[in-house]
């Protein structure tokens, strides 16, 4: 919608409200995916309340080396997307390139990570469902942990996936120099995009690896 | 006044306590809403006419703000119309929900696509529900696999039935008779189907069937478990029920208390619900950790807890009831009792929902035992292989023509995997007794 | 204070469709109306300038940004659901024409009402006025060329498409049989492909988003300089409102039937007990989503209603910020009231007193609302068109429900009614009687400016009348029903229920021959129905201001806000100079005729 060429719509009477305007429907998608999230939140809350110490003892098996390392990883490559639309502003296009980069590759290393803690995971047994398999904890109430853990990381890693895709879209158009200090709104857009994932996560982190 | 508008708006029966006062309010409810749609309408109906185009010209109308009282009156008025509505059937919600204390409890367990009773005095039944007029009955209900309702028009009563929770619900019926139990949460392929009925009957006959239910019968037969069929097995049991007599007062009374002890060789199908209940916590190795002569031990003793209200470990204290002992079986760390470390695991999906009843029921008529007492051998239960037969049983008098299938020998083994004619020697290392012993003495 | 009409100008010819309506022409039109020759022609004029002509072939519609031709391909496909919809029902009836089994099986009739539902929930009744109506309207009411956003709205359209496809495809595939609320554990557990449906809903939900969040940001940022937000037409406020709970209930309701897809293939057990999930979560999460999603139905019917009632009595609303903020407001409090679905289903005590207290507030919104409707007609000056009839017959019917809907939030009474056919005649009232009345009252309100062509009246006003005496048969006799304690998703019934089940079958099918009706009248007269002013009801309103049909970006002349769309207390401005319209018509003095000299204030 707001990616295309940065000319102005015919309902648009400027580019600046045009660009206003795609801002305002990017944060009422960025309202609207929270409140996906928000759902898997919910049944989290509820769950834990009634099994806090199935919960308590099944997220001691989290695997908070990988999922603090990733934390940073995701933060770091928030900071980077930051900076790549202010080097666009700046007009610097090689650095924005290198920068956004710099994002994919810290997203890549992230979903990597993902997958080897889920791998480790799995080979212990700890899979969602029907599938459990764990001898180290009995599977009742222990099991919906599990269940949440694989769908709230894995919906926020197809998020992240998601994004990368779209960072390299844009890596690709900030390269052929469709962005100008003036006019980046997809950039911008893109960046607003990956700060929600960043958030989410942000949540993730103490439910999943930190409140024991 | 009230059958009129009951047969104009097709409401059934009311056979219920409370089935009047709810209809009361219904009259009230449907009735202006009959009225505020015809007002709505006609006003209408007289403005469009009223204000009918009279001209061919652009037509100019004034702009009219309707006066602020008119406002006012109209949303404060229909505010409190609502407003009473809300009070007057949240005060009967509530005691649709509150079940009286001195309710006769029955356990009931739905599955695809039938029903089954099983009360404290040990008769099990399937799609049949014989409950005595004139006196409250708590339904303690759980399901087996999906969720199911149970739904008695006339007693305007309804409950979903959930998996994995025990809800309640309770009625009185104040006239004998027949009455279809509905199911009206969707089920599945057979679902409209899963009907049964509660026979209703008066004091006396009610007496004459338990006597019946609890009289000896000698008729083997194979396991009744019938697949998804409408068949209506009654249990006929022979097993004294103290904790019936208990509940059922003076009616009942004498009827039981007289029959002669004897050993526990086997429970058959005659057993009472709390003296399975006794059984399978002993198999399951309950007992291990529960004492049921007020000592406490691994976890908390059984006697006295039931109905009272137990301090737990954050410091708060909960009604030891129903739901929080089944929730205590499948989520045992949920609510830890004060002074017990969390240790019992988890009972879900081992013990199938007619052994969780069993068991409650057991912990509940053990809520009168005398501490210190060692309680003596049970003396409820007799010998009994039998299975019953409904017909013979079945009283004569009530006016449920639903009599079962005579001579179909249908036997009801108390419902679930129960180890039925298998030898049950307590060997739980606590002394413990069955619930009904506890308190034989009328 | 109407003021009297003068006497016919001498010379008028006797009152033919274009004349009565040109005397009453948009402005832009009244210089043309004097000569229905040339009256002709420029309407003939307008339909080549439309949008309907802006391109040819096949690639012009599939392609297209243009809100208007979007707006007609969701109508053709929601008619589309509707008539599949409709079928399923058909045969549901029949069935229950007979207490005992029938000629179809029980798992086919489970499977048909829950197709029934889904098809009638989430392809035609949510989409309907928003995506339709909505689409084709919202941008020329707020004044704007086209959505903000107009290729996510060709997106929408295409996900739409997408989800219905799925869900067809789960149809044919076997057809799940859980109801269209999946509740759990039947859903995870039942025989049938469940998967494939529940995330054809996914699907559609995510159409539903995409459009919710096109009309929210176009009414924010696009509105015509001048035009605040209490000079837009209420039919906005609602379209909004219902924005507003499609971005935020939907993403709930996506993942809760997502959920239920996984459990189903994967056996994910989220909501399983036996692995200690709780089945009733399902049942908030869903309701969450479902309970307002009500109200994306009702809303927008609403907002055609409030259009409806001031263009035919020619009258202010009665009150306007009564009409906008109730639609807020029942956007708001209709979130808070999902609990009322769970009153058996042994939530707490407490939470039943709370979600019933929520509920009631939610009837005082929709109660403003139809005070607000009635009052509009005092003293006006009105006209009894097809779409009056369908106003008439969605106060009634509309009334009727939701005070229907106030007696079943009425907790003790609930215990009784719920899951029985009381809720379906109760939901069907609001959903039929409201939402499907008010979206036929749209498409004859609107058809002239969509198509510009009329529908024949004679037909419209006898379809009217047969769709609200083939409902009130079907619907009125499923209340008795469920008083008389018929549970709902009955495959056999007891005998006792049969007579009534006849009836209601004899109105389902008296209701679906009406709709046959009006669907071949409205074909019909896309071709041969006689050409439509630009507006031939004489309304105010914005989108009225417009040539029939409308050119591409809406618009030739731009309108003056200033004149609000429900402005029947002062005479229109001044036309435009006959400049702004390419076809010259007459002097731009030319006295208008018929109007009444303006009096002073």
């Amino acid at each position: 919608m707001t990616a295309a060429r940065t000319s102005l719509h015919v309902q648009y009477d400027s580019l600046a409200r045009q660009h206003a305007t795609a801002r305002l429907g990017m944060w009422v998608f960025l309202g609207s995916e929270s409140l996906l999230f928000a759902g898997l939140f919910a049944l989290y809350a509820a769950y834990r309340f009634v099994y806090p110490a199935e919960f308590h003892a099944a997220s001691a098996h989290a695997n908070v080396v990988l999922g603090t390392i990733n934390t940073y990883l995701l933060l770091t490559s928030s900071l980077t997307v930051a900076l790549a639309i202010h080097a666009t502003r700046r007009g610097h296009r090689r650095r924005t390139v290198l920068l956004l980069g710099a994002t994919i590759a810290l997203g890549l290393a992230f979903d990597v990570l993902k997958a080897i803690e889920y791998a480790g995971h799995l080979a212990d047994g700890i899979a969602p469902g029907g599938y459990y398999a764990f001898a180290g904890l009995p599977a009742h109430g222990v099991v919906l942990y599990v269940t949440l853990y694989y769908l709230l990381t894995g919906m926020h890693a197809l998020h992240v996936t998601g994004g990368l895709c779209m960072l390299a879209w844009l890596t690709w158009r900030a390269h052929r120099g469709d962005f100008t200090p003036q006019s980046h709104i997809a950039l911008e857009l893109g960046g607003l995009y990956w700060h929600l994932v960043d958030l989410v996560w942000i949540f993730l982190w103490p439910l999943i690896y930190l409140i024991r | 006044m009230n059958e009129l508008l009951r047969r104009l708006l097709h409401l059934p029966a009311q056979r219920s306590s409370m089935a009047r006062a709810v209809d009361m309010l219904h009259y009230s409810v449907i009735l202006a809403t009959m009225a505020g749609v015809a007002l709505a309408a006609i006003v209408t109906a007289i403005f469009l006419f009223r204000y009918r185009r009279r001209t061919t010209a652009i037509p100019l109308t004034p702009k009219v703000r309707a006066p602020a009282w008119l406002e006012l009156l109209v949303i404060g008025g229909l505010l409190g119309l609502f407003g009473v509505w809300w009070v007057i059937g949240f005060a009967q919600y509530r005691v649709l929900e509150t079940p009286p204390a001195d309710a006769i409890p029955v356990y009931v367990t739905a599955k695809q696509w039938m029903w089954k009773f099983a009360y404290p005095s040990g008769p099990t039944a399937t799609d049949e529900l014989v409950v005595p007029v004139g006196r409250p009955v708590k339904l303690i209900m759980t399901s087996r696999d999906v969720i199911h309702s149970f739904y008695v028009p006339e007693f305007r009563i309804k409950q979903d039935v959930v998996p994995g929770r025990a809800v309640t619900t309770w009625f009185e019926a104040t006239d004998p008779g027949t009455y279809e139990i509905l199911c009206t949460q969707y089920c599945g392929t057979r679902h409209s189907f899963m009907r049964a009925q509660v026979i209703a009957l008066a004091a006396d006959d009610y007496a004459r069937w338990l006597d019946a239910a609890r009289a000896p019968l000698a008729l083997p037969g194979a396991k009744g478990d019938g697949q998804a069929t409408a068949r209506r097995d009654r249990a006929s049991t022979s097993a004294v029920a103290s904790e019936a007599n208990d509940t059922t007062g003076g009616m009942a009374g004498g009827t039981a208390a007289g029959e002669p002890g004897g050993a526990i060789a086997a429970l058959g199908p005659g057993a009472t619900l709390a003296e399975r209940g006794h059984q399978i916590a002993a198999e399951r190795g309950c007992l291990r950790c529960h004492s049921v002569d007020g000592t406490p031990f691994i976890g908390p003793t059984w006697a006295n807890a039931f109905g009272r209200r137990r301090a737990t470990a954050d410091g708060g204290d909960v009604l030891v009831d129903e739901a929080y002992l089944t929730q205590s079986m499948m989520d045992p760390r949920a609510v830890i009792a004060a002074g017990f470390a969390p240790v019992m695991p988890s009972y879900q999906g081992a013990l199938t929902p007619d052994e969780t009843s069993a068991i409650l029921e057991y912990i509940r008529a053990l809520r009168d035992v005398h501490p210190t007492r060692v309680p003596p051998a049970p003396d409820g239960a007799i010998t009994s292989t039998a299975a019953g037969s409904a017909a013979t049983t079945s009283p004569a008098a009530p006016p449920s023509s639903a009599a079962p299938e005579s001579a179909a020998p249908a036997p009801a083994a108390p419902a679930g995997p129960a180890p039925s004619s298998t030898a049950l020697a307590p060997s739980a290392p606590t002394p413990s007794a069955p619930a009904a012993s506890a308190r034989t003495a009328p | 204070m109407t003021p009297d009409a003068p006497p016919p100008a001498p010379g008028d010819a006797p009152p033919s469709v274009i004349e009565l309506a040109s005397t009453e022409l948009a402005w832009t039109e009244l210089t043309v109306a004097a000569d229905p020759a040339r009256a002709e022609a420029a309407l003939e004029l307008d339909a080549d300038r439309s949008y309907l002509r802006a391109g040819s072939g096949i690639r012009s519609w599939l392609l297209t940004t243009d809100h208007k031709r979007i707006a007609l391909m969701f109508f053709v496909a929601t008619l589309l659901a509707l008539m599949l919809g409709g079928a399923f029902a058909m045969v549901l009836r029949t069935k229950l024409l007979t207490p005992g089994p029938g000629f179809i099986e029980p798992l086919t009739y489970n499977r048909l009402f829950t197709l029934h539902g889904v098809v009638m929930v989430f392809m035609f009744m949510i989409p309907a006025i928003p995506a339709v109506f909505g689409n084709f309207f919202l941008p020329m009411m707020i004044g704007a060329k086209d959505l903000a956003f107009p290729r996510l709205n060709l997106a929408s359209f295409y996900v739409y498409l997408a989800g219905a496809a799925l869900t067809l495809w789960g149809m044919i595939h076997g057809g799940a049989d859980t109801g269209w609320t999946f509740y759990a554990p039947y859903a995870t557990t039942s025989p049938t492909d469940v998967a494939p449906i529940a995330i054809g809903v996914f699907v559609l939900g995510v159409s539903s988003i995409m459009t919710g969040l096109n009309f929210i940001a176009t009414t924010h940022m696009l509105r015509r300089k001048g035009l605040g937000w209490f000079g837009m037409p209420i039919f906005v406020w609602t379209i909004y409102a219902t924005s507003i709970i499609q971005v935020i209930a939907t993403p709930v309701l996506g993942l809760a039937v997502i959920l239920v897809a996984l459990d189903h293939a994967l056996h994910m057990g989220i909501f399983d007990p036996a692995l200690g999930g709780d089945p009733v979560l399902f049942e908030h999460l869903f309701w969450f989503y479902s309970h307002p999603a009500v109200y994306i139905m009702i809303l927008p019917a609403m907002g055609v209603i409030s259009e409806i009632v001031p263009t035919f009595s020619k009258k202010h609303p009665l009150s306007y910020n009564a009409l906008a903020y109730s639609s807020l407001g029942i956007a708001f409090i209709g979130f808070l009231t999902w609990g009322h679905h769970l009153f058996v289903a042994g939530i707490s005590q407490f939470d039943a007193a709370l979600f019933g207290a929520m509920s009631m507030f939610v009837a005082i919104f929709s109660a403003i609302k139809v005070f607000s409707w009635i009052g509009t007609l005092y003293r006006g000056s009105i006209t009894f068109n097809t779409p009056m009839l369908y106003f008439f017959s969605f106060i009634y019917l509309f009334a009727f429900g939701g005070m229907t809907g106030i007696a079943v939030a009425t907790t003790s009474l609930d215990i009784h009614w719920h899951d029985t056919y009381f809720v379906i005649a109760h939901f069907h009232f609001i959903m039929i009687g409201g939402t499907l009345t008010a979206f036929l009252g749209a498409i004859h309100y609107w058809y002239p400016k969509m198509f510009g062509r009329m529908y024949p009246e004679r037909w419209g006003l006898v379809s009217a009348g047969l769709v609200f005496a083939g409902f009130n048969l079907t619907f009125v006799p499923q209340f008795l029903l469920g008083n008389a304690g018929m549970p709902r998703r009955y495959y056999s019934y007891p005998v006792r229920f049969h007579m009534l089940n006849v009836m209601s079958t004899l109105g389902a099918y008296l209701l679906g021959v009406a709709l046959l009706i009006t669907l071949t009248y409205l074909i019909v007269s896309l071709r041969w129905g006689r050409r439509a002013a630009p507006n031939p009801w004489g309304s105010r309103g914005f989108e009225w201001r417009s040539p029939s049909p409308p050119p591409v970006h809406n618009f030739l002349v731009p309108f003056d806000p200033a004149h609000g769309p429900y402005a029947y207390d002062a005479l229109p401005p001044e036309a435009p100079p006959p400049d702004a319209r390419p076809l010259d018509v007459s002097p731009s003095d030319a006295p208008l005729p018929n109007v009444p000299p303006r009096e002073p204030a």
